[in-house]
């Protein structure tokens, strides 16, 4: 039997491995924008109101260093494109709540909760209560945010650099395709989007993730087109 | 106070990144390609954050072969394919990473 308090705590407990990376990545954060001027109080709010560590650490950078406040906000923003994907992809599971219920997950819906949930929504779509996957995993992730937010605020740069933490970052997305990398059309997906990445690196606003993103979902049709 | 502003306004059209196709999209009304192409997100999404984050060096250029990275990037890969295990391949990469800079 499914209940919300299980299907929150299966949320919760998903997404925990994940929290490898995120916490020394909250902790670097919060030291990088005390570093960088920005203050105790400015700095938390970036991880309360934008709450997407790639585009916090983009946003306070590129202010940091002269840019213009449309430069950082279209920076920060073409970087959160990627979420539009993710809506449609759980927009599919979702599509039953009433609009405050999507209000409130669109705000925990992050890389992680969304790679870990997804996965529950597909193998549990009779759950009527599978939503609270993605509260448990998404509130996981925001709490620890902000908990490391605020280590880092407060404690400066306790990560020494010579673990090269940050490495976890991409080690984290790797773990997330688990799933697919014995799949041929996923590891051909990957190689393309992958290789687009390193193609479109220099582009203008950080925009190399959704290129590389649609170049990649526009293989992933001909592939399926092709198998037909 | 532009600097609160402009964090109040990315992180209001962050969020609408997030809400925008849950709010809009209606399910029903996507094709069978659409929903089976939505099954590649991940696979074209995270790539494209992995490969620059190992196979790029901090000035934008590409790293040595024998990088420690890289090295690592593919022993966490192997042990993914072979163990699907999401932890054991995080610690896996992680591991082979301290012991290639520390060790070796």
């Amino acid at each position: 039997m499914y209940s919300k308090s299980k299907t929150f705590s299966k949320g919760a407990i998903d997404v925990l491995p994940l929290m490898i990376p995120v916490v020394p990545f909250g902790i670097i954060f919060g030291a990088i924008g005390i570093e960088l001027g920005f203050g105790p109080y400015l700095t938390y709010a970036t991880s309360i109101i934008i709450f997407s560590g790639a585009s916090q650490i983009v946003m306070l950078q590129l202010l940091s260093a002269g840019a213009s406040s449309l430069v950082a906000i279209t920076s920060s923003s073409v970087i959160s494109t990627r979420h539009l994907l993710y809506g449609a992809v759980v927009s599919q599971h979702l599509n039953q709540l009433s609009i405050y219920w999507k209000i409130v997950l669109s705000y925990l819906l992050t890389d992680q909760a969304f790679a870990v949930s997804n996965e529950y929504f597909k193998k549990n779509a009779n759950n009527i209560f599978k939503h609270y996957h993605l509260v448990g995993s998404g509130f996981t992730l925001w709490f620890i945010w902000q908990l490391t937010t605020v280590i880092g605020i407060v404690l400066g740069s306790i990560v020494p650099d010579e673990l090269g933490l940050t490495f976890t970052i991409p080690l984290t997305f790797l773990a997330l395709l688990v799933n697919f990398l014995r799949n041929i059309n996923h590891l051909v997906v990957i190689t393309l989007s992958g290789i687009s990445s390193l193609i479109f690196f220099d582009a203008p606003f950080k925009s190399y993730i959704i290129i590389s993103s649609i170049i990649a979902l526009v293989g992933a049709a001909i592939l399926i087109k092709l198998k037909k | 106070m532009s600097i609160w502003f402009s964090i109040i306004f990315a992180g209001l059209i962050n969020y609408l990144t997030r809400l925008g196709s849950i709010l809009i999209i209606k399910p029903k009304k996507m094709n069978h390609m659409t929903k089976q192409v939505l099954n590649y997100v991940p696979s074209a999404v995270f790539p494209a954050i992995i490969f620059p984050a190992v196979f790029l060096n901090q000035e934008g250029s590409l790293v040595e072969i024998n990088d420690p990275k890289v090295i690592a990037i593919f022993i966490a890969f192997s042990i993914g394919i072979l163990s699907k295990n999401l932890i054991i391949t995080i610690l896996s990469g992680l591991i082979s990473f301290w012991i290639i800079i520390f060790l070796l």
